[in-house]
């Protein structure tokens, strides 16, 4: 959330401008704009947006996971723990990841190492970590691998990652990262790749031992129905900006941005059976282009010349952000922006 | 398990692929003008048809053929024709020990320098540390054994006298020829090993194993190394039974009595066994170190284990 909030306490992580661009022969792809969070302490924040929308780059970029070159980051800060991870060093960055801020991915059957046993890639973490013993990192393993509901895990340790399901793999996957029991977990489409079954399943789990842990999750996905379920506060992105920016019972109860209230009318669940979908018109921006002004502009029904405008973040309802201009100079009433048909479909939780 | 049955089962499939070689063989032999003493202006018209009988070489095609084949199955691969002091089996035990002793070290050289490099190569890709040995490897791959060898010998022989000339003896003397020999397997290894690593470097588990906060030297060696080391053993097999059956250009350069010439020097003097021998012998060698790719690639690659 952009601008001057209280600082809290219990705040984990602070995003201010974060800036990621890519430098390839077609141009600088400016994959992150001027992108602003906040992680606070056991929450959950979800952070929504289209394909190349720049969510994964976002969290990407925290961990120094970019590919550089060709990626680059131009500019911004990334509070957590006291330091700035855009700062760090190669070295204090590789203590942090995996040890304090660990990631997951979306699809469970490419992230793991194929030639590599699965006790072998589970216990790296506490070996490279907390350098403790063989035995001692075992143990670790069979209890992190029953703590995911995998049985025989004692056996499981000298599978490979074939001999698994997806969704075991995900449960593999999540017990890898957070074996060290991290403070931040940061899933990065975790269910996509997954049966709508076993969706649910991992979901629940996340849940679950984020509430054993304590730990923060920032769930990255392009499902409003996977934020609704299990998010705190939502951010909504666009073109590697944040438009929107507010906790998921009032995005969901009063969306303040255009683009936030044309993800939900394409919602599914929120038509009649045989009704048309509604689709949002044009395509998602080059991001190699320059640009000015609002990046939706150019799709939003709600268009007008002050759109032209770069917009900022601002809070028009409490602890609600909003980077709409028409909506923050109350030209646009947020009524406009109500879903129809939204009481019978979706819910936050 | 899998395993001992795959293996049972490709060494019987070689007893067909070698009917199929050794008729080619054979018959392609055959098609070549000339024989074995039709360049041996003195032999008188008797002398001819005796040295023929005693050969078989007067009998039908198809029934020397026949006869190959018994002799075959017996074990017993003739008499070479050219060079009667041995028989072909004899000639070949006696000169194979040096082509492998040489081969190996060759082959040790080009998998030290080979693998290294490409691993440095494929560390930072497009920096120096990457075209440096890359341009080596292409240098390498162009310059030929007989432009090598003298090279090598003039600057560590002649010039620096580090080396000896030639000659088959002690250790010393092995080394220049083994890297003459191995040099353009060590280039193929660098590029080979530096392509696979770049694309296993590039896959969604390195990523993975970066996020876990590995230092950059176990990525590379404990995650992608497995995956990068493919390519290189699917060449090193039939790559080794060249190396270990000599080159004819390296042993003659520095006078290796080793059984590349023996297959060259068949060759030119229509040396009808003594071909079909060494060709039985090298199809052997190729046939049984593609088995050890394969038992070697399920070994790298769990996926390849069960199925």
């Amino acid at each position: 959330m952009g601008g001057d909030m209280t600082a809290s306490a219990e705040r984990l992580l602070r995003v201010e401008g974060l800036r990621t661009s890519f430098h390839t022969r077609e141009g600088v792809l400016r994959a992150v704009d001027d992108l602003s969070f906040t992680v606070d302490q056991g929450r959950t924040l979800g952070i929504v947006g289209e394909s190349g929308s720049g969510k994964s780059v976002a969290m990407l970029s925290l961990l120094g996971l970019i590919p550089m070159p060709p990626g680059r980051i131009e500019g911004g800060r990334a509070l957590f723990g006291g330091r700035d991870l855009l700062r760090c060093t190669a070295r204090e960055l590789r203590r942090v990841r995996g040890r304090e801020i660990s990631m997951i991915f979306q699809d469970p059957m490419t992230a793991l190492n194929p030639f590599m046993t699965i006790g072998a890639q589970l216990t790296e973490p506490l070996t490279v970590h907390e350098g403790i013993g063989r035995r001692a990192a075992r143990g670790r393993a069979i209890a992190a691998l029953e703590e995911v509901g995998i049985q025989d895990a004692e056996e499981r340790l000298r599978s490979y990652p074939h001999e698994f399901s997806g969704g075991m793999r995900q449960r593999v996957m999540i017990a890898m990262a957070l074996i060290t029991r991290p403070r931040l977990l940061i899933a990065d489409e975790p269910t996509t790749a997954l049966d709508v079954t076993v969706q649910a399943q991992i979901l629940e789990l996340i849940r679950r031992l984020q509430g054993e842990l304590g730990m923060a999750v920032v769930l990255i996905t392009h499902d409003l129905g996977v934020v609704a379920a299990v998010c705190e506060d939502v951010v909504v992105m666009y073109a590697g900006r944040a438009l929107e920016s507010a906790s998921a019972v009032g995005l969901f109860a009063q969306p303040r941005h255009p683009y936030t209230s044309a993800l939900l009318a394409s919602l599914p669940t929120l038509r009649g059976r045989g009704a048309e979908l509604y689709t949002i018109p044009g395509m998602p921006p080059d991001l190699t282009e320059p640009r000015a002004g609002c990046p939706f502009a150019p799709r939003c029904e709600h268009a007008a010349e002050i759109c032209g405008a770069s917009p900022v973040l601002e809070e028009t309802a409490p602890g609600h952000w909003t980077a709409c201009v028409r909506v923050q100079r109350g030209e646009l009433p947020v009524e406009a922006l109500r879903v129809a048909g939204e009481d019978e479909g979706l819910r936050a939780p | 398990m899998h395993m001992t049955r795959y293996v049972v089962r490709q060494l019987a499939s070689f007893i067909p692929v070698l009917f199929v070689i050794i008729t080619l063989t054979f018959f392609l032999v055959r098609l070549a003008p000339g024989g074995p003493f039709s360049s041996e202006k003195a032999l008188s018209a008797e002398a001819l048809a005796q040295i023929n009988a005693h050969y078989n070489l007067d009998a039908p095609l198809w029934r020397q053929y026949v006869d190959y084949l018994a002799g075959l199955a017996r074990g017993d691969l003739g008499p070479s024709m050219k060079q009667p002091s041995r028989s072909v089996s004899e000639w070949i035990a006696y000169k194979f020990p040096a082509s492998l002793e040489l081969g190996l070290y060759g082959l040790l050289f080009a998998l030290c320098v080979g693998l290294p490099a490409g691993i440095l190569a494929a560390w930072r890709p497009n920096t120096w540390t990457d075209q440096l040995p890359m341009a080596l490897a292409m240098a390498g791959i162009c310059i030929p054994n007989f432009v090598l060898g003298p090279l090598l010998v003039y600057v560590f022989s002649l010039r620096l006298q580090w080396l000896p000339v030639a000659q088959w003896d002690g250790f010393a003397h092995k080394i220049l020829p083994a890297v003459t020999l191995g040099a353009v397997y060590a280039a193929y290894i660098a590029r080979l090993s530096r392509a696979a690593l770049l694309d296993v470097l590039s896959q969604d588990f390195i990523r993975t194993a970066r996020a876990k906060g590995l230092s950059e030297p176990r990525v590379v060696l404990r995650h992608a190394l497995r995956g990068g080391l493919q390519p290189v053993v699917s060449f090193l097999g039939p790559a080794a039974a060249g190396i270990i059956t000599g080159s004819f250009v390296v042993e003659n350069i520095f006078r290796v009595p080793g059984l590349g010439t023996e297959f060259v020097k068949a060759a030119m003097n229509r040396d009808y066994t003594m071909i079909l021998g060494t060709v039985l012998f090298f199809a052997v060698l190729i046939m049984l170190f593609n088995l050890a790719v394969d038992v070697v690639q399920a070994w790298l690659d769990p996926r390849l284990r069960h199925g």
